[in-house]
């Protein structure tokens, strides 16, 4: 209620929030941040920190981000005790168990939606960007949204 | 009584049938797309984008019809025999590989390799700025190709020009499905799939049971004509009395060579963590002398990599393909549309003239 009325007293919003930005807010442009090979096919992302977000956000902020989201990776593709289980039953059954269930895979994407959600909420859409989750970019880039600033003064 | 005059029928009756193609065209716009009905590469979608197979197909049906032909032989046939003189195991043990090689078979074809899907236009422009920013001011373009220190190797990640990104290792683009396919082995005719990560185990436990299955098959055979050609019949009495087994024991014969040696092949790359695709390009060896100190990817140690290829954790589809689209996207439903258009506009003229023509034959004899 009060965010309404917020909306409608001050159309111009120092604190952005996601909704606002992803209805309103035209897009200025767009940083992809690629991966990083260099510990073979695992799934990570360069934590080099593009020169386009240098006036939206702190470094230290996004290096933490990318390297967060590098441990969720790397924890969901894990060679471990577990893993091994699960391919061996998975094994045993024909496979068929992967049917009826959720694989350690997609639990770790679903930690890591909220994650993203999260910080976007916290961190990235008071700041005029949002990051999109890199699988719905089929694992190749971590898609930073970077929208016009309409706020008047420096971000809260 | 009328005039039985020459009526000219009025060409812009024929015109009118705009109707029906226009309530068409209010309809599907509403309708609900999935990602997969726009899915750029060369597979088809059955069930709604649950089941996938390459659109070339090759001989699954053949392979399909081979296993279940020459097992249902088998059962009918060699089944009753052996039980009632050897043991009633046969049938179970034959049953459940018989199901294994069927399961992992139909997970192999029906399932998605591993395809990634391909760049949005955004990221082939931001990709295509950075390669034009990176080369220097030489009248030759720049060559699409990045290296990257992997293990202390070079590898060199090639730009696919069809997806429009720089490939992962181990990436490779497959001419037939049109997709690039991760960790890519090789496009099986058979399966009628491309074998990659996402399938690998599953066409790796299809091959081995197979070959178990026809190793079976071929054993029981051999023991029911061995059995009855005993007691002083013979091979050739044996035979005709059960022609069933004899067509097996062609079929067996001639495909457990190719499939033991196609299995144990497969076992090698398992081990050494190798692709097909890798092995016969020999991206490997010719470094060094060992071709494992040469494939970076390789844990180096057989168990491990055995571990790692068939129950490591089994990623998720990337390509979403029961996703919905976005809203903005359903205009471009619009090739269908004209379709039916053409199609309705057809069968309405058909219907204006025959109208028209009724008309006309009452109007005489009226």
């Amino acid at each position: 209620m009060i965010h309404i009325l917020h909306r409608f007293f001050f159309p111009f919003l120092q604190t952005h929030s996601l909704q606002d930005l992803r209805q309103q807010a035209p897009v200025a442009a767009k940083v992809f941040v690629q991966r990083d090979y260099t510990s073979g096919t695992i799934c990570q992302f360069q934590t080099k920190f593009p020169a386009a977000l240098e006036t939206r956000i702190d470094k230290q902020q996004f290096e933490d981000t990318i390297r967060k989201l590098n441990s969720l990776y790397a924890e969901a593709e894990k060679l471990g005790g577990r893993s091994y289980l699960e391919g061996c039953l998975a094994c045993l059954t024909a496979y068929t168990i992967f049917l009826c269930m959720e694989t350690h895979y997609e639990k770790v994407l679903k930690k890591i939606a909220n994650y993203i959600q999260d910080q976007n909420d916290k961190i990235y859409a008071p700041r005029g960007l949002l990051l999109i989750d890199p699988i719905e970019r089929g694992l190749r880039v971590v898609e930073i949204t970077v929208f016009e600033d309409r706020s008047t003064g420096p971000g809260r | 009584m009328k005039n039985c005059e020459y009526r000219q029928i009025d060409p812009q009756v024929l015109s009118t049938p705009t109707p029906p193609p226009t309530q068409c065209a209010e309809k599907t716009p509403k309708q609900v797309r999935r990602k997969w009905e726009v899915f750029p590469g060369k597979n088809r979608f059955f069930c709604d984008g649950r089941i996938m197979i390459a659109r070339q197909s090759g001989v699954l049906p053949l392979t399909l019809l081979l296993i279940l032909f020459t097992s249902s032989l088998f059962f009918i046939f060699d089944c009753p025999f052996l039980v009632k003189h050897v043991t009633s195991c046969i049938p179970v043990i034959g049953g459940v590989l018989f199901t294994f090689v069927v399961i992992s078979l139909l997970q192999t074809s029906f399932s998605d390799p591993g395809i990634l899907p391909r760049a949005t236009p955004d990221e082939a422009a931001d990709i295509e700025k950075q390669i034009d920013s990176s080369s220097s001011s030489s009248y030759r373009p720049p060559p699409r190709v990045r290296e990257v220190l992997i293990n202390q190797q070079v590898v060199k990640l090639k730009y696919c020009f069809t997806c429009k990104m720089f490939r992962p290792p181990r990436t490779s683009h497959c001419s037939l499905c049109d997709n690039c396919v991760e960790r890519f082995d090789h496009h099986c005719p058979w399966v009628g799939n491309c074998v990659g990560r996402r399938n690998y185990r599953f066409f790796y436990t299809f091959i081995v049971s197979l070959s178990f299955l026809t190793a079976f098959v071929l054993g029981c055979v051999t023991t029911h004509l061995a059995l009855r050609s005993q007691g002083g019949k013979g091979v050739i009495s044996a035979l005709q009395e059960s022609p069933a087994s004899a067509l097996e024991l062609v079929v067996c014969f001639f495909s457990v060579w190719s499939i033991l040696g196609l299995s144990g092949f497969h076992t090698y790359l398992v081990a050494s963590n190798l692709t097909t695709n890798e092995d016969i390009k020999g991206s490997w060896s010719g470094n060094s002398g060992l071709q494992s100190a040469g494939n970076p990817y390789s844990y180096n140690s057989i168990f491990t990599n055995c571990c790692a290829v068939l129950c490591g954790p089994l990623p998720p589809s990337l390509i979403d393909r029961r996703g919905l689209l976005p809203a903005e996207d359903s205009p471009a439903a619009a090739p269908a549309p004209p379709e039916i258009e053409l199609l309705g506009f057809g069968a309405k003229t058909d219907i204006n003239m025959e109208d028209s023509c009724q008309d006309f034959a009452v109007s005489c004899t009226g």
